[in-house]
């Protein structure tokens, strides 16, 4: 008797199992006949951009992909070759991935994860993409992140700086080469002891989501590490556009040194008004009071105009960098477009190389094969020094710069000067530090 | 004490942004019977007009510059303004450096336009239609002239200085007899705060006044007997669409050195706009005005330290807490007329 040991428990459980199986999206479902989700067949091979084309951060979005194509066309041989002359890895041929042609579909994320997600899928699902990269909020990157592992797909995350992308939120198949709040902290501390003393008192205005609320947490750590005081820590809302009420109060709380941890036109306009209302020119505690930006962004410094003089905060890259990848990598993106690219434009360029190095490492397409040989990978010559794709949560560990807007800047891209390169080293903690900890990487989704 | 001043000046500022925003809708309301959901975007080309003038007075012509090299390495191009270049260095700087002030005259022709453009061209076909319909027609408008703001003028805030003398702060500490320092003032926000006040005065006085201003009244309390008298109201309420358009646009262009423009500036404005509208009383001008003021104060006061720790996130709800209680207790609003919005 083939059911004889069939019990009611036991048929519950194949009901359930079965029920769960057929309530699958079809992105678990779909090529069954291949290994992996959306496996390359023919002579080609799909990779989606999914970036801001709308709303607050598209300028940023429309940046990213101008490196993106700059990074297809590179792969396809096309150009001069970029920062694939100066990659130490030269596993890359200039014939696209392991000998396929590249293309690339795009979708607009709108800086709504809803939407990022909604977008992603559809590039997976109807354009049959192999890796999704992109993004320019932490939400979004998160969001993307987590159904590219249930897919089974890689994610190249591309402007994220929340610790939890590579923290509770981090997963086997996303990989991030943009740094991170905590490494914000880690680098603008002894900078800004050695600027401005270690008896100071902080006041933080903080963008009240993921990204705004781990930049705060590592920098009030790093500062009070100094032997800051965190005078207040006010978080302001996301649709916020005036933030003079929120400034007012910085004057009489003791405080002089304010900190924006805020992004994009949250910045622009709280660092305006921060300015506006004098605070440049207050002493307190017969200190100049400062303003520190811990994440600048040259597309923002734009925005903030002259406010952003002789205020210092980290970034992940800057154009006027000297190393050979970076000169390489500037000329390419400069001669194409006619302006230097920005450090969205950089992130989103280097993942794209290291995601087609990796495949052709692997031989395979397959993610978890991807996935593998990007763990514990160490480069150099993509514009940041020697770099560490670090295996236990996917995060890059690189040399990270402190910059301080510019006081008297040569040309409309001259917003930004480099005060300090600080090492990987310093900035590098262990994969169970606490502002990193509660989430597990798990394993890779190779998909259908 | 000090707080308290500095977070009534700053409420004064805020809600002289919404009062402005809130007249033109009230404006357009009263006399047309249209709920204009574009209003937002008549503010944010205001403020456009600004940084385009900005722009104009920026243009400029290339010489090389031998001994300085740009970001590839190339000499480097040195751009000198025609303006600098025709009127002297000095005059020629205080010329750019006077574009916002200089974009009032610039904007109000074009924003007149650009509100009988509106008028004429789409929106005047919806009188009949339902509120929905208007609604729905305006917004759609917002969105087209949001997007074609973001096609020429990029998704980034466009930053958009003070003159000069303007970027200072004011200290009103020392002159209440405060320390120093402890109510400080930017003079723009002084010079915005006064600017609303001459517009909504100048408005108020063209209606009150002047014949035009008489028969446009006459024309919202009772449109068809003033067209039973022979007097062609259309036009007048066109003209009266126009000066709505205007104000909005110059609130705008004075609003540029406050926060940079960027291009969804409009919709940021335009909800809380209607909501002091509502708060006012749909088709009271002093009730738009006044309920501007007072929303901006209150939103000012629930933003600050004291006030969130006992009442954690009150700036974010505090204006439509507000809107629910007065229309819970007051349906027509501070100061509405009967009939308004009721069939």
């Amino acid at each position: 008797m083939s059911n004889s040991n069939l019990t009611r428990r036991g048929l519950l459980k194949t009901s359930a199992v079965a029920g769960a199986g057929v309530a699958l999206p079809t992105i678990f479902t779909a090529s069954s006949a291949a290994a992996y989700t959306n496996e390359p067949t023919g002579g080609t091979v799909t990779l989606g951009f999914n970036v801001p084309q709308t709303g607050p951060y598209a300028d940023e979005g429309a940046d990213e992909l101008r490196a993106y194509e700059l990074a297809v066309e590179h792969l396809n041989g096309g150009g001069d070759g970029g920062m694939m002359n100066t990659f130490t890895s030269k596993a890359l041929q200039g014939n696209g991935i392991l000998g396929k042609k590249v293309e690339f579909v795009t979708g607009d994320t709108q800086t709504k994860s809803d939407a990022a997600r909604a977008s992603a899928k559809s590039m997976i699902e109807k354009d049959g993409a192999i890796m999704i990269t992109g993004g320019s909020s932490s939400g979004v990157a998160i969001a993307v992140q987590g159904l590219c592992q249930e897919a089974g797909v890689i994610f190249m995350a591309g402007l994220t700086h929340s610790n939890d992308t590579t923290g509770k939120d981090k997963k086997a198949n996303g990989f991030r080469h943009f740094f991170n709040a905590y490494m914000s902290g880690a680098a603008l501390a002894p900078v800004l002891e050695k600027l401005y003393g270690s008896d100071r008192k902080a006041y933080h205005l903080t963008a009240d989501y993921t990204w705004g609320w781990t930049q705060e947490e590592s920098i009030v750590a790093s500062t009070e590490a100094l032997g800051w005081e965190t005078v207040n820590t006010v978080k302001t809302p996301l649709a916020a556009t005036d933030f003079s009420s929120y400034i007012a109060p910085v004057l009489n709380s003791g405080a002089d040194v304010l900190v924006l941890n805020h992004y994009g036109g949250n910045m622009v306009n709280s660092l305006t008004n921060a300015v506006q209302f004098g605070l440049r020119e207050k002493q307190v505690n017969g200190k100049n009071f400062e303003i520190v930006v811990p994440l600048y962004s040259r597309l923002m410094a734009k925005g903030a105009g002259e406010n952003v003089k002789g205020i210092h905060g980290s970034t992940n890259w800057h154009w006027s960098l000297t190393d050979e990848g970076s000169k390489a990598f500037v000329k390419s993106f400069g001669e194409k477009y006619g302006f230097p690219p920005s450090q969205a434009a950089h992130t989103v360029y280097c993942q794209t190389l290291l995601y087609a190095d990796a495949c052709q490492r692997a031989g395979s397409f397959n993610p978890c094969a991807v996935a593998e040989a990007l763990e514990g990978f160490e480069f150099d010559g993509l514009g940041n020094g020697k770099t560490l794709y670090r295996a236990d949560d996917h995060q890059c560990f690189k040399d990270v710069l402190v910059v301080r807007g510019k006081e008297n800047p040569t040309s409309e891209f001259d917003l930004l000067e480099v005060v300090e390169v600080t090492p990987a080293a310093q900035v590098t903690y262990e994969p169970d530090h606490p502002m990193f900890a509660g989430g597990a990487l798990g394993s890779c989704n190779p998909g259908s | 004490m000090d707080a308290i001043i500095l977070q009534i000046l700053n409420g004064l500022d805020k809600g002289s942004a919404y009062a402005l925003i809130a007249l033109g809708l009230t404006l357009i309301f009263g006399t047309l019977g249209v709920v204009n959901f574009a209003h937002g975007a008549l503010f944010m080309i205001g403020a456009f007009c600004a940084v385009t003038l900005s722009k104009i007075l920026n243009l400029s012509y290339e010489t090389i510059d031998e001994t300085k090299t740009d970001f590839l390495g190339n000499p480097l191009k040195v751009k000198t303004p025609y303006v600098e270049a025709w009127f002297g260095p000095d005059i020629g700087a205080s010329i750019i450096d006077w574009a916002v002030p200089l974009a009032i005259l610039f904007s109000i022709p074009i924003m007149i336009g650009i509100g009988f453009i509106m008028e004429r061209g789409l929106i005047k076909h919806f009188y009949k239609r339902p509120h929905a319909d208007q609604i729905l027609v305006t917004f759609g408008l917002a969105i087209v002239l949001q997007e074609i703001i973001k096609y020429f003028y990029g998704a980034n805030p466009i930053p958009t200085g003070a003159p000069e003398v303007f970027r200072g702060s004011f200290d009103f500490g020392v002159l209440l007899g405060f320390d120093p320092n402890a109510i400080i003032y930017p003079y723009w926000r002084l010079v915005y705060f006064a600017f609303a006040a001459v517009i909504i005065g100048a408005v108020f006085a063209f209606l009150q006044f002047t014949t035009f201003g008489m028969v446009v009244r006459a024309g919202m309390a009772d449109r068809e007997t003033v067209g039973l008298l022979g007097i062609n109201i259309d036009k007048r309420f066109t003209i009266m669409f126009g000066i709505a358009a205007a104000v909005a646009g110059l609130a705008g262009v004075m609003y540029a050195p406050i926060n940079s423009p960027n291009y969804h500036m409009g919709m940021d404005f335009l909800v809380l706009s209607f909501v002091v509208v509502v708060v006012g009383g749909m088709g009271s001008l002093p009730g738009a005005v006044s309920a501007g003021f007072l929303l901006g104060v209150l939103e000012s006061f629930a933003s600050m330290n004291e006030v969130k720790a006992i009442l954690p996130g009150i700036d974010q709800i505090i204006i439509y807490l507000v809107a629910i209680i007065i229309l819970l207790t007051r349906p027509r609003g501070l100061m509405g007329r009967k009939g308004v919005m009721e069939d």
